[in-house]
């Protein structure tokens, strides 16, 4: 309690960089917005099997491509399945793919990143030109060539999507790094004969994290549409499970005789990307105050 | 000079040779045995043989790689196993579509992007300002396939406009392949103008409070002159360089703009690819982007150095 109150009194000079930061995104309307957002998906995808009024999968022949009305909410599809329920389950294989591609980034990258620019010399140089040969493949269109090359399922679209987007973690892991590995603090830390390993993980990467965590929001955003996109493709989730982009692909076929299967799962893509891009952003101008 | 443009040329010779390793490995990925996962479904017998022979299973992965790369550097990207056509062929006849496809899509994003961005910046803080920056997250966070369908159905479906498929050449009737043309432009071109848009209000903002800018405006000259011949222009380099990165997102978003109004070019042909599981065909076609990309790099990175005297030195 007493924190509290000293926390209040405080000028916000006096308080931590990261306290000060979580101050500023706090009173980011957009910031606030997009979490508010990405937290119900979470929770949508949490408790889909208590909120969905329909198994997603079940069929049914004599309610097929019915409109949106009281007994199904967003209509129903080709197969007389539940388009609403099937949004509801959508949210599981979109913000899973998001968060385990982004976590195979980070995985790979940060520490191929800290080598490269901790290590500098032929580490570096090799795996610098690695990065450029990577980042020389459009990123979908990598993505595809890898999730065609494993085969089509939703584990391989987020192991292609991961290393699509890692040469971008390492690129910026080490750029960082170059600038944090001349200052005093790691140059005391050599001078008192820490090891390598042990500079890198306890003095250098602490420092590099911040803009880590604002690329791994928006990289979240990328790989949300990435998944649709590879989905939509043929690439992603297999069907009959739902998955937001494969929704798209069958509605693609109706959309003549039922719109409705179009407009949801694509507003939900929208809605979900746009939250994450919006939190990035704020995220971003929090920690770095130039940026406001 | 020279020397810079020698050095800038030899680094993509290293670029160049890793990304053919990573295309080449690729093929690695593929479960059990390449040629007869490669031979399709029916496997003959005579094809995984002669797949076989041709892509020295046989023979020890570095072999295989510098056979590979050889016939890469002839110009020999393999053959098509469905349509029975060299790789190359197919991309060449394909590029074309494309290439329109993207134009047409660059000067919406320019119009777009460039527009939105000078307003938002001479208007900074205003309810323009505001608008532009929430079109700009709008474009980013919109998927193209889904702005597309959406389209085809107010387009095509609802107002019956515009038709929903289908490609005509140029050659054969101008005015039925604009119209079919028209939307997938607007959808590709729709994400680059978010970002162009972008890119010029943070470039504009900073030419705007440049001191020639300030003189320019103490001399008397009237605002458009002000904006339009002394802040844009400058603006335009940077706006130019970091343009010219979106063409990954261009081609990328291509694959996807083709798919949905089904339009034959680049894009389509590597998903048919995928599907058919014509892998040489994926394999090339990611090769000749990635060539393509980085050619489009150093162009860049020269015009950059051509128009901007003082990086000469």
């Amino acid at each position: 309690m007493a924190a509290v109150v000293a926390e209040a009194v405080l000028p916000p000079s006096e308080l931590s960089p990261g306290r000060r930061a979580l101050r500023r995104l706090v009173r980011r309307r957009g910031a606030m917005v997009g979490l508010v957002v990405v937290v119900a998906f979470i929770l949508i995808a949490l408790l889909a099997p208590y909120l969905s009024p329909y198994d997603p999968l079940a069929t049914s022949w004599s309610a097929i491509r019915k409109p949106p009305g009281a007994a199904y909410l967003f209509g129903t599809d080709d197969l007389g399945r539940d388009v609403f329920s099937r949004v509801i389950w959508g949210a599981r294989a979109s913000l899973l793919a998001g968060l385990v591609s982004v976590c195979i980034s980070l995985v790979l990258g940060v520490p191929i990143g800290l080598a490269a620019g901790y290590l500098g010399g032929w580490v570096d140089a090799l795996i610098s030109r690695v990065t450029d040969a990577m980042l020389a493949c459009p990123f979908l269109i990598l993505a595809i060539a890898l999730a065609a090359f494993l085969g089509p399922s939703l584990t391989n679209a987020m192991i292609a999507i991961g290393i699509s987007a890692t040469p971008v973690f390492i690129r910026l892991t080490r750029a960082q790094v170059l600038a944090v590995k001349v200052e005093d603090y790691v140059e005391a830390a050599r001078a008192l004969g820490n090891p390598h390993l042990r500079i890198a993980w306890r003095h250098v990467l602490p420092n590099v994290v911040a803009p880590l965590i604002v690329q791994a929001t928006l990289a979240i955003a990328a790989a949300i549409i990435a998944e649709a996109s590879l989905s939509f493709l043929g690439l992603g989730q297999q069907p009959p499970a739902p998955s937001w982009g494969s929704m798209l692909n069958t509605a693609k076929d109706y959309l003549d005789q039922a719109p409705w299967m179009a407009i949801w799962p694509g507003v939900s893509i929208f809605l979900a990307v746009l939250s994450f891009n919006l939190l990035g952003d704020g995220i971003r101008d929090a920690l770095d105050p130039r940026h406001v | 000079m020279l020397s810079y443009l020698l050095q800038r040329v030899a680094t993509i010779v290293p670029t160049l040779f890793f990304v053919s390793v990573l295309i080449f490995g690729l093929q690695q990925l593929l479960p059990g045995d390449a040629a007869l996962v490669l031979a399709g479904e029916d496997r003959d017998v005579n094809v995984v043989a002669h797949l076989r022979a041709k892509l020295h299973l046989d023979e020890p992965l570095p072999a295989r790689y510098l056979y590979w790369a050889g016939g890469v550097l002839r110009g020999d990207l393999g053959e098509s196993l469905r349509i029975q056509k060299p790789v190359l062929d197919l991309i060449l006849e394909k590029l074309p579509v494309t290439i329109q496809l993207a134009v047409m899509a660059i000067v919406i994003a320019l119009v777009i992007g460039i527009t939105a961005g000078v307003v938002s910046a001479v208007l900074k803080d205003t309810v323009w300002d505001y608008a532009a920056n929430a079109v700009a997250l709008w474009g980013l966070s919109t998927p193209n396939f889904w702005l597309g369908i959406m389209l085809i159905l107010a387009f095509s479906v609802s107002l019956g406009w515009l038709p929903a498929s289908g490609y005509v050449s140029p050659f054969e009737d101008l005015r039925a392949n604009l119209a079919a043309m028209i939307m997938p432009a607007f959808v590709l071109g729709n994400a680059i103008a978010a970002v162009l848009m972008r890119h010029t209000r943070s470039a504009m903002l900073q030419v705007l409070s440049a001191d020639y800018v300030r003189t320019a405006r103490a001399k008397g000259l009237g605002e458009r002159v002000v904006v339009l011949k002394h802040a844009l222009r400058n603006a335009l380099i940077p706006i130019i360089t970091l343009g010219a990165l979106e063409f990954g997102t261009l081609l990328s978003g291509a694959v996807l703009t083709e798919q949905v109004f089904s339009i034959p070019g680049f894009g389509k042909l590597i998903v048919d690819a995928v599907f058919n599981r014509d892998y040489l065909v994926v394999q090339g076609v990611v090769l000749f982007t990635a060539t393509m990309y980085i050619t489009l790099n150093l162009l860049a990175d020269l015009a950059y150095f051509a128009v901007n005297p003082r990086m000469r030195g």
